[in-house]
């Protein structure tokens, strides 16, 4: 079993790391994907979201999600506030759930995650589907579990810059407090 | 509940009053950006932010689309040279006949007394991203304001209506495609001159006609083209071919194929409002067009 294994301690993220990641998963999300390709791509803002939130509650929070919300809105071309409310909505449950989740392994937290990111979807279906959209179909949801998928391998490169082993061959050791 | 014990160390707002504050926030703004032209500042600001960034993840793409274009073999650059040599040729011919028909046009309808035609202004515009957003038809180009886009104008390509551009930025614009939901265009069956208004469907990319009764005169394969009432769109460009007809109910539920598409090309022509007075009514002497539009309000359902 896994649980048998003492969690890594980590160090904590910087900042500037946290504000980096938050920054390439916008750029990511405004690629030009289209067609099927866009049906699938998972919301790389909401996991980096969800990653900090659920590592760093104390640094990253609902005011970053809701800020990342709007400029997804913004660059979406959806209603300003969509993406804000679900953004806030899921780290805070992240932010609830942020002990618990910690615990598991990474495929079990990748669970987590995709009901985060289902919740997520909801969200904001709920709010075009009042504001009078129509549903687009069950591929609503499929980036959600693409970004489930993803959760494990993100996880592991957002916390390489916290691991604290002195690797000589590290590219991450230099320059890291 | 009233003797909690005082934190150990201070954390500011508990989570769910944060959520609470933030939830309410977006609330509001949500509420306010569904009326539209609102929050217009606020988007500037933003597109401020979002738009290097745009920039940024397109330039990948573009620069392999830009690199592929330069490896094209000479043979095909030659054939296309060719192909577009005949066509440019073929549509001088029909332009030169169109011109003689526009003067005469002119002319008659100023001896009718009825009012001119407006002669269009266009503004050659690229597609640069499909929008991602899936509860609407957009897509986005790269001009804006900065190159006299404005909100309301008609998008159109080779074939037929694309759209309208429904939100504009410095250097880009939103165009709202056809099959939109909430997009509506006033229309005229080619045929027999009856006219609808054709509505987006929101998915499955068809446009409806509603509000037609059961045994109105429309078949399979009517084509549909502005009718130019709205003052929106200009007369007589095609938008769509009618596909199926259903007459079980009291209204026909008639369902279109739009003629334009956005998957074609990556250009498309945004015809920008203030019509420059007619050029060839100049040449013909007939006077100036007097460019007012038609008061007609346009149809957008929002």
């Amino acid at each position: 079993m896994n649980l048998a294994k003492a969690p890594e301690l980590l160090k904590p993220a910087s900042m500037r790391f946290i504000l980096l990641t938050l920054g390439l998963g916008l750029l990511l999300n405004l690629l030009p994907w289209s067609g099927l390709a866009l049906s699938f791509r998972p919301d790389f803002v909401a996991l980096a979201l969800l990653f900090w939130a659920i590592r760093e509650p104390r640094k990253t929070g609902m005011g970053a999600a809701w800020i990342m919300g709007l400029l997804m809105d913004m660059a979406d071309g959806a209603i300003l506030g969509q993406h804000a409310l679900a953004y806030t909505l899921a780290v805070f449950a992240a932010i609830v759930l942020h002990r618990r989740i910690q615990r598991f392994t990474l495929w079990q937290q990748a669970l987590h995650v995709l009901l985060l990111l289902l919740l997520l979807q909801a969200a904001m279906l709920l709010s075009r589907l009042f504001a009078g959209a129509v549903f687009p179909g069950p591929g609503y949801f499929l980036s959600c579990l693409t970004g489930a998928a993803l959760w494990p391998p993100l996880s592991l490169l957002l916390q390489l810059p916290q691991r604290g082993r002195p690797d000589p061959d590290s590219v991450y050791s230099a320059g890291q407090k | 509940m009233d003797h909690q014990a005082p934190p150990f160390f201070k954390h500011g707002p508990s989570p769910l009053a944060r959520f609470m504050f933030f939830a309410f926030l977006s609330l509001v703004l949500m509420a306010l950006d569904a009326r539209q032209n609102t929050l217009n500042t606020l988007r500037q600001v933003l597109s401020v932010v979002v738009a290097p960034l745009q920039r940024l993840a397109n330039a990948p793409a573009e620069m392999i689309g830009r690199t592929s274009g330069f490896f094209v073999t000479q043979a095909h650059m030659q054939n296309e040279n060719a192909a577009l040599g005949q066509r440019q040729l073929l549509l001088s011919a029909q332009l030169q006949r169109m011109q003689a028909m526009q003067a005469e046009n002119a002319y008659l309808r100023k001896i009718l007394g009825v009012q001119q035609q407006r002669g269009e202004r266009v503004v050659v515009a690229e597609i640069v991203y499909a929008g991602r957003d899936p509860f609407s038809q957009k897509i986005i180009v790269d001009k804006g304001s900065n190159h006299n886009v404005k909100a309301g104008q008609p998008a159109i390509d080779d074939v037929g209506v694309v759209g309208q551009v429904t939100r504009v930025y410095p250097f880009s614009s939103e165009i709202t495609l056809l099959i939109d939901k909430d997009q509506a265009v006033p229309v005229e069956i080619v045929r027999n001159g009856a006219r609808a208004i054709a509505f987006g469907h929101g998915q499955d990319g068809t446009l409806e006609l509603p509000f037609m009764a059961a045994n109105a005169d429309i078949q399979n394969g009517d084509a549909l083209f502005t009718s130019g009432i709205d003052g929106v769109y200009p007369a007589g460009l095609p938008v769509a071919v009618v596909s199926k007809i259903e007459r079980n109910s009291a209204f026909a539920k008639i369902t279109c194929v739009p003629s334009a598409g956005v998957s074609r090309h990556k250009q498309l022509l945004i015809l920008i409002g203030e019509p420059r007075q007619s050029a060839l009514a100049d040449q013909a002497g007939m006077g100036k067009a007097d460019g007012s539009k038609a008061d007609a309000s346009h149809l957008r359902r929002n």
